[in-house]
């Protein structure tokens, strides 16, 4: 059986750069179209105390909006979005249609990179909304507007640049309200149904994808079938996965919005031979990766524009200006060894498949050391072969059932390496998906990886063990400290945020600097709980004695007396100011002889005036003008 | 590099028990001397083989005794000679006793360097299955204490590896591995046991990484209890070697030429692309969207965030919610400050509470004072089996909250029934999970700790190669490097039942749909299982290994991947001049090299006997019949004995065997000898 005979499981793309392919490869324009209609409005709970500040589904939306801008500026900044509303008493679109609002500000486009203005103006959106833009129920009987219809047209519109091949083009749609043709009757009613669904179906042709993002409330659930599945094209078990879970809490919706408003992006797509006749489709993820400050763009301080960097080969030997070298050497044994670029590629093509099931282990045997790098994320794919997901699925279970991890060889061409996919079971809570189910590739070390410092410092002498009664204060000192309902991703990163925070305010011509807050400090306050000291305490005098401070400071001023690095290093210092005050260091410099002096002679100099004494002879002749202020 | 500089000595069992393994050896020792070639250009090492017929030692001419231990190789700077004495290891007759050989290796440190310092570290491969001779006096455990204490004075080190096949054990051994852990106890040595060629391959640390710490300070509990720790890399990814570009520019004639090729950097302004901006003229700009906010380092330096240097604890929390995929970089390793029993204990009572009690600690580090950001991770305790092994955690670093994608999967109970197996689907899969079991009974094969980085290895045996041969060709994968890469034929033979029944029990069939859509691009890897596809229409195959090594340029004529036959015809046909000839016929014998030697499970044999026809026929026709009996000798003699050997037979088989005088006049080659090529080439090597 020919499994791949088109190449779909090319290598294209480098592992360690999945980040800038991810970019370059899946741009993202999305149209986010709200509806304004006065039922949004409307307080989403009943809620029982009536002095409380009722949310209405607006507001869900667009903090869910806020947010998700927030994190594109940082992560994804190259993709483009519109924020439309629909049902609006005002209308500014380019077809000029009734009750759609296309938002915007400055001299941003309509759908364009997501800038500090925008979100921080749409932030507070619903301050102005109603003066600015204004509400009102778009589909009535008598009218015969149709705004679902505009909205889907001014979306489609917004999305015409760009060719579909390289970007990919969403709308999403956000509404609470599950039959917008309610209020009318008769062949109007069909009639308008026909034309918005055959809307929504021409710009699915054109290769946008339509979702819609319900919200329920606790009373009455969102309703698929009476229009939207029609709209979108589900199917009925498609429908399920759509539906938002009615009567959770407002932020669990919040929650699942934001997760749904994220576009999946696979990495690439692999064949994983798990016999050499059972090859399947996967696809890999990249779930958990650092994200990091981002490129930076060198300028010209004066005019503040872009530099271009030219980049230039020069022969070390002639001077020579070379085209791009093919040719890459080693110095074996003093010996110079050439290889061809593709020589080295062959060096490192050792698997015949991209991900080759080599067996299975039970899940102890992987360590916690047993790791180099973020873990990739695979779920399966009938996209190119069918029964993938079968075999994966059933593969799936029998993992979990059975406790083990498959070892698999991941033939990636910059890093073939071993790998242990463990399978995740599907865990949801509160509605919401919390760890998806597939399997996780974890990147295993070599042999050549694993270092043991462990044994560095041996002796032949037993190493101590804590006794049972060390241990027990150890526990009770556990028990104390605990942190309660811990879960990874409740930190923020604060060099990140402080970065960001900066970056935003100076791109808002701010003057203050944002204080961000380290959520990663321990929590002074609770570990001065006495339960808490008290364990401490009790540990601490169990392993290091009950006089352990007063030993350890007795020790640090014994050692601070001795002092023989520090004594060493005044002497040095001395010696050398003493050195150094036998030339006229400013005469020296006017008659332009310090390059006269040796180096020696012009570290004393350093030296005796506390500075750093690195360097070429010009840089110490450069950093002593400098401190004569010459 | 210098203060990291070692001396050490490989001491190899080459007795009976060894001679199944003797190309490993062979193998991991030469990969240790080809680094030390490329890093460690000053270190020093001299070889001692054991269990030789022959004797030849200092220690036995002065003193007597110490038989059968041979000293291949003396301690000297690594150079060619040293790889070269690791060629050829002679097959011993007499069962070795490695304390002898540690002896003559510490007589011969001792010697040479006598008090000086430096690193000394000597290697035992052996496999300690053999009595020892009684020494003259005392017991052979007093013998191992002596040898210990001498090695502690001299400050030498000792690595041991023990190589058993799995099932053999008996009570020599048993003595033998007590007096190796002896060594261990002395804290002299570490010992290591494996018990397949491909762990002993990765079983000798053939790169020698001088431990630096990332940390030294306090674990900070709360502001009165701070528990000394020093902090090393656990895990560090060795990476493949960075190799200098090369500059052809310099005169052959030039024998001190560097061949370097220096990178140089302009930045120049968008609206003058002639002007260059001097570096103190550029600001850094950073990304906000679209927007770029010019910001110098020194306003930075300003305003960004600058954590206090320390080790902080957040607190304990239970294992479970931490998960195993969420752990981000290689990992570290906490260990007490040496010497220190307090701490130790400390370490000790904290780790082993965690292990009890099955929780984890939470921790903030900053490392160095200065460092622009923090990170975050889990203790775990690592709970030491080994005596004088004190107890430590280690550490991996957790994601932010900016680090995690949310992104939503389907749940695979709402699949469609179509996705879902069915009960006899699932049980072949359940059976698939059981049988290929990695790790039955204790046995765990492909240890990480024991499996070498075939990749590196395939390289330094390369690179060696090519000092020698400028022009050799990437060598194939080493047979036991090969069980990294790929399931053990032997299991899979075993379980060739299973196997077919999980092929049977799921069907997959390839989307029509997308089949016609990138008829461009070509296939990277061969699939191991396209061989019957290959057999039925060759000329279509699509294994575009070749496309990538030997891509198509337009003007020039290639032979392609699709057509190679066609391809070389053509060549042929459209020559101009003779080059044009040789040139076709030399790119056909590169091709077809080529198509061998990535031939998996022989997939590519019909296609490469297609151009073994047409490349004999055309040497016929233009009467160079030395190019293609060359070529075939070559060939022959190359590949003879690995995995393609059975093309041969095909080649036999078909009565493609060299050009006789008969079918053109140039050849010096008989009928007869063309006829018996094979039989002959097979008598020999056998």
């Amino acid at each position: 059986m020919d499994l791949d005979p088109e190449g779909i499981f090319r290598d294209d793309s480098d592992e360690d750069d999945d980040n800038t392919q991810e970019r370059e490869a899946n741009k993202e324009m999305v149209v986010y179209l709200v509806d304004a209609s006065p039922k949004m409005f409307t307080p989403a709970a009943t809620t029982t105390q009536a002095d409380e500040k009722q949310e209405t589904h607006f507001h869900t939306i667009v903090n869910c909006i806020t947010q998700s801008l927030k994190t594109q500026i940082i992560s994804r900044s190259y993709d483009e979005v519109a924020i439309c509303f629909f049902n609006t008493k005002e209308k500014k679109n380019l077809q000029d249609l009734a009750g759609v609002y296309t938002y915007n500000v400055g001299d941003r486009d309509p759908l364009d990179r997501p800038t500090a203005k925008l979100i921080k103006d749409f932030s507070s959106i619903e301050d102005s909304f109603m003066s600015n833009i204004g509400s009102r129920y778009g589909i009535t009987a008598g009218s015969r507007e149709n705004t679902l219809y505009n909205a889907i047209w001014v979306a489609q519109a917004l999305l015409r640049k760009g060719s579909v091949k390289t970007v990919s083009k969403r709308i999403l749609i956000f509404t609470n309200e599950d039959d917008p043709f309610g209020a009318i009757t008769g062949a109007v009613k069909t009639d308008m149904i026909r034309t918005t669904v055959q809307r929504a179906k021409d710009a699915q042709d054109l290769g946008l994808s339509i979702e819609l993002l319900p919200l329920s409330r606790p009373d009455e659930e969102f309703n698929m079938s009476l229009f939207y599945a029609d709209l979108i094209g589900l199917d009925g078990d498609e429908i399920t996965e759509y539906l938002p879970s009615a009567g959770e809490k407002l932020e669990d919706m919040t929650d699942q919005l934001r997760k749904r408003m994220m576009k999946k992006r696979r990495v690439k797509t692999l064949s994983f031979a798990i016999t050499n006749d059972v090859c399947i489709e996967v696809n890999t993820y990249a779930l958990i990766r650092p994200t990091t400050p981002g490129t930076i763009t060198w300028l010209d301080s004066l005019s503040n524009l872009p530099l271009k960097a030219e980049r230039s080969f020069i022969c070390n030997d002639t001077g020579a200006l070379l085209q791009d070298p093919q040719k890459r050497f080693q110095l074996y044994n003093d010996k110079v060894v050439k290889f061809s670029v593709r020589e080295l590629s062959e060096v490192k093509r050792v698997s015949s498949h991209h991900l080759r099931l080599l067996g299975f282990k039970p899940l102890d045997c992987l360590k916690d050391y047993h790791n180099l790098r973020p873990s990739t994320f695979i779920y399966p794919s009938d996209e190119h072969i069918f029964g993938s997901t079968r075999v994966f699925v059933a593969l799936h279970s029998s993992m979990l059932r059975l406790g083990r991890f498959a070892l698999a060889f991941y033939g990636n061409p910059t890093r073939p390496q071993l790998v242990a996919l463990v399978a995740q079971e599907e865990v949801a809570s509160s509605g919401s998906q919390v760890e998806p189910p597939g399997m996780h590739m974890i990147y295993l070390p070599y042999s050549d990886d694993i270092r043991y410092p462990e044994e560095v410092h041996v002796t032949s002498d037993d190493a101590p063990r804590a006794t049972d009664e060390q241990i027990k204060k150890a526990s009770n000192l556990l028990k104390r400290i605990d942190l309660k309902n811990f879960s990874v991703c409740q930190f923020a990163n604060p060099a990140l945020q402080r970065h960001y925070g900066i970056l935003e305010a100076l791109a808002l011509g701010e003057d203050e600097m944002p204080d961000i807050k380290d959520e990663t400090l321990p929590d002074e306050e609770g570990l001065a709980r006495p339960g808490v000291v008290k364990a401490i305490e009790e540990f601490k005098a169990s392993v290091y004695g009950e006089n352990y401070d007063q030993e350890e400071a007795e020790a640090a001023a014994a050692k601070a007396s001795r002092g023989e690095a520090s004594k060493k290093r005044k002497a040095i210092t001395d010696a050398a100011s003493q050195k150094s005050a036998a030339y006229d260091w400013a005469e020296l410099a006017d008659n332009g002889k310090l390059k006269d002096l040796t180096v020696v002679e012009l570290k004393s100099y350093l030296t005796a005036h506390d500075l750093p004494v690195s360097g070429k002879k010009e840089a110490l002749i450069s950093r002593i003008l400098t401190h004569l202020g010459k | 590099m210098a203060r990291n500089k070692e001396a050490m000595v490989l001491l190899l069992d080459v007795g009976p028990s060894m001679h199944g393994v003797l190309q490993e050896v062979k193998n991991i020792c030469s990969t240790l001397v080809h680094k030390k070639l490329v890093h460690n250009r000053s270190d020093e090492v001299g070889i001692v083989l054991f269990g030789t017929k022959e004797t030849c030692n200092e220690l036995a001419k002065e003193l007597g005794g110490y038989k059968h231990v041979m000293v291949a190789h003396d301690i000297k700077v690594v150079d060619e000679g040293t790889a070269r004495a690791l060629q050829n290891l002679p097959l011993g007759t007499v069962p070795g006793d490695f304390l002898d050989a540690v002896v003559v290796g510490l007589d011969m440190l001792i010697r040479k360097f006598g008090n000086t310092k430096g690193k000394q570290r000597l290697c035992l491969i052996t496999s300690a299955q053999h009595p020892l001779r009684d020494p003259p006096e005392g017991t052979k455990e007093d013998q191992v204490d002596t040898i210990a204490d001498q090695m502690k004075r001299h400050d030498i080190k000792m690595n041991c590896i023990v190589f058993r096949e799995q099932g053999v054990h008996n009570a020599v051994m048993e003595e033998n591995d007590r007096l190796l852990y002896q060594f261990r106890d002395k804290s002299v040595a570490k010992v290591v046991q494996v018990d397949s060629p491909t762990s002993l391959l990765g079983a000798l640390k053939t790169r020698n990484v001088l431990p630096v710490t990332v940390f030294r300070g306090d674990l900070e509990v709360s502001s009165n209890f701070k528990i000394k720790v020093w902090v090393y890399k656990k895990t560090s990814e060795e990476k493949f070697p960075t190799l200098k570009k090369y500059s052809d520019k310099a005169p052959p004639s030039d024998k001190f030429a560097s061949h370097e090729v220096k990178v140089d950097y302009e930045y120049k302004s968008v609206i003058e692309p002639d002007k260059v901006v001097p570096p103190d003229q550029r600001i850094k700009g950073y990304l906000y969207g679209p927007q770029v906010v010019p910001i110098s380092s020194a306003e930075w330096e300003a305003v960004k965030f600058k954590p206090e240097k320390g080790v902080k604890l957040l607190g304990f929390t239970d294992r479970s919610s931490i998960l195993r995929h969420h752990f981000m970089k290689d990992v570290c390793s906490f260990i007490s400050e040496p010497g220190n029993t307090k701490v130790t204990l400390a370490v000790s009572a904290i780790a082993r509470a965690m292990q009890q009690m099955n929780k984890v600690a939470i921790v903030r580090c900053v490392w160095r004072q200065g460092q622009g950001n923090v990170a975050f991770g889990v203790l775990t305790p690592n709970i030491s089996s080994v005596n004088n092994v004190p107890d430590s955690f280690y550490f991996n670093v957790l994601p932010f909250a900016e680090d995690i994608r949310e992104f939503q999967f389907r749940s695979f109970s709402s699949l469609p029934s179509s996705s879902q197996p069915t009960e006899e689907q699932q049980e072949a899969a359940d059976n698939l999970v059981k049988m290929l079991d990695l790790a039955p009974a204790g046995r765990e094969v492909l240890k990480p700790n024991f499996t070498p980085n075939p990749v590196l290895e395939r390289f330094y045996s390369y690179l060696d190669l090519k000092a020698k041969q400028p022009d050799a060709n990437v060598p194939p994968l080493d047979r036991c490097l090969k069980r990294i890469t790929e399931p053990d034929p032997v299991v899979i033979d075993h379980q060739t039942p299973l196997i077919q029944n999980l092929g049977k029990s799921f069907e997959l069939k390839e989307n029509p749909k997308k089949k016609k859509a990138r008829t461009q691009d070509k296939l990277a890897y061969t699939g191991g299982n396209d061989q019957a596809k290959s057999t039925e229409e060759p000329s279509v195959e699509k294994d575009g290994i070749l496309g990538v090594l030997y891509p198509q340029t337009e003007d020039v004529g290639e032979i392609g991947d699709l057509n190679p036959v066609q391809d070389f015809e053509a060549m042929l046909a459209k020559r101009s001049n003779s080059t044009w000839v040789q040139k076709a016929i030399e790119e056909m014998q590169k091709y077809t090299t080529a198509l061998l030697e990535n031939s998996r499970d022989g997939d590519n044999y019909q296609k490469a006997l297609e151009c073994f026809v047409a490349l004999r026929k055309a040497c016929i026709i233009e009467q160079e019949p030395q190019e293609f009996n060359q070529f075939l000798k070559n060939i022959y003699e190359r590949l003879k004995t690995g995995d393609v050997a059975n093309f041969f037979h095909l080649l036999s088989s078909k009565n493609i065997s060299l050009i006789s005088e008969e079918e053109a006049a140039d050849s010096n080659v008989t009928e007869e000898m063309a006829r018996r090529f094979y039989l002959k080439q097979e008598a020999a090597s056998q």
